[in-house]
């Protein structure tokens, strides 16, 4: 017999169920117990860079919106830099790029406010379009899914992207870009997250 | 000294794929198509940073966080304890762990949840913690009871806490569920069941820790979590390229 490898392996992921608003955003399941929840300022009040809307909705393979999913979110600031140590640069003080947000128990959107990213640098050096990292999981969804989220006014780096690239089929790519609407106020990106069906969203093994 | 670099890639064989018909919610809530393999790249690698200014020491004690003043939960008091490890065994520190249960009688704090247990209204069941610089953490609250679901009419969940784990990079972020030792209902459980490999099942199950009891007040369970490794790039790999 060869030597053994002493890696240890990751633990199984098991759904978040439908009670998961108790744990990670208990306001929302209607209770009142921490001083400061967590994830509902993305940006902060100093960040620089175009303040948006972000809203959805997800959908399942019936059609239906899915009203008891959380989704969190990962993003770089305006030029580009992740809050990480492992990133090189700085962002604005009160900067995470984080947030999580509840899909709602009545009508199953979604939506939160914060700065578009700038482009990121990606790996070789190749530039990768700005974009958010989203993960979604919910009652249903054994472990939690990744995607990300492209803006439609960004279509020449879009085109460069090199993750962008990787989806062979022109529609599949199109799942991954989210509409811009400027006739509001604050300009909003619309982006439905589809776990099933035709137009199903592109998610990554990442 | 080598410089961190990409995260081993999951190994899909020990976690759940996600059409499980047996948890029949899966069925309409599981995407089809492949997923797209992603190499690392700074957005990967990078995830959300938390400290002593985002949680409370409280915020870890169930019995007391939502307790009255004097007053506490009913049920069994247990310390769940134990460490957040990567798969190169070492330690996360500082990484943020979050908890949500059921109370002792397998009813959830929630609009959604219309099971005949009674609310407590002493618990709230929820937590949260950030690990130390060993990777340790730990909560006290009371042994969450086992609940009927919808999915066959006799379906039971074995009493579970929902655990939400970040590490220190979006790859290693994880929801998963802490089953305790010597459950009847686990193997029974369609969720459970999920998780194709019973190697796997096994690391769910959170053991009867006699040592870190303590005596004539709590009883304890341990549950180690390990979230995935990555590697050193001794030679290559290097994610910024040239
Ligand atoms: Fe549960």
């Amino acid at each position: 017999m060869a030597q053994k490898l002493d890696y240890l392996k990751e633990t199984p992921s098991q759904t978040a169920g439908p009670y998961v608003h108790i744990g990670l955003a208990p306001g929302a399941a209607g209770f009142k117990i921490y001083d400061r929840e967590l994830g509902w300022d993305i940006a902060g009040p100093n960040a620089g860079g175009e303040r948006i809307r972000v809203e959805g909705m997800v959908i399942d393979g019936m059609l239906s919106p899915v009203k008891d999913a959380l989704i969190e979110v990962w993003q770089a600031n305006a030029a580009g830099i992740y809050a990480h140590p492992e990133h090189p640069g700085e962002v604005e003080a009160g900067f995470r790029g984080w947030g999580r947000v509840i899909t709602d128990f009545t009508t199953g959107a979604w939506g939160f406010d914060t700065v578009k990213p700038g482009a990121v640098m990606g790996r070789n050096g190749r530039m990768m379009a700005p974009h958010l990292n989203l993960w979604i999981v919910s009652r249903g969804i054994n472990i939690g899914l990744n995607t990300r989220m492209y803006f439609s006014d960004e279509e020449a780096a879009n085109a460069a992207d090199p993750v962008l690239n990787l989806i062979e089929w022109e529609r599949r790519r199109a799942t991954l870009i989210a509409r811009r609407d400027d006739s509001g106020a604050l300009p909003v990106y619309r982006f439905d997250i589809r776990l099933q069906g035709e137009d199903e969203t592109v998610f990554f093994d990442i | 000294m080598p410089t961190p670099g990409e995260f081993y890639q999951r190994d899909r064989t020990r976690q759940p794929p996600a059409l499980t018909p047996g948890y029949k919610t899966t069925v309409a809530r599981s995407p089809r198509f492949a997923m797209i393999s992603l190499q690392n790249s700074a957005s990967e690698i990078t995830g959300p940073v938390f400290g002593h200014a985002d949680v409370d020491p409280g915020d870890r004690d169930l019995l007391t966080n939502y307790a009255q003043p004097g007053q506490g939960p009913i049920g069994e008091r247990i310390i769940l304890h134990g460490r957040v490890l990567d798969e190169n065994a070492r330690p996360v520190p500082n990484t943020l762990v979050e908890i949500w249960q059921a109370n002792a009688g397998g009813r959830y704090r929630h609009p959604k949840d219309t099971y005949f247990a009674p609310i407590d209204p002493n618990f709230g069941g929820c937590g949260r913690a950030l690990t130390d610089e060993n990777g340790y953490y730990y909560f006290r609250t009371v042994k969450p009871g086992a609940y009927p679901w919808r999915n066959y009419v006799n379906s039971w969940r074995p009493a579970h806490i929902h655990l939400s784990i970040f590490g220190s990079a979006f790859v290693q972020r994880l929801v998963t569920q802490c089953y305790f030792e010597g459950d009847p209902l686990i193997p029974h459980c369609p969720i459970v069941q999920t998780i194709p490999d019973p190697d796997a099942v096994e690391q769910l199950i959170a053991r009867l820790d006699l040592n870190a009891t303590i005596p004539l007040d709590t009883i304890a369970y341990r549950f180690d979590i390990v979230l995935r490794g990555r590697r050193s790039t001794l030679f290559e790999n290097r994610l910024e390229g040239n």
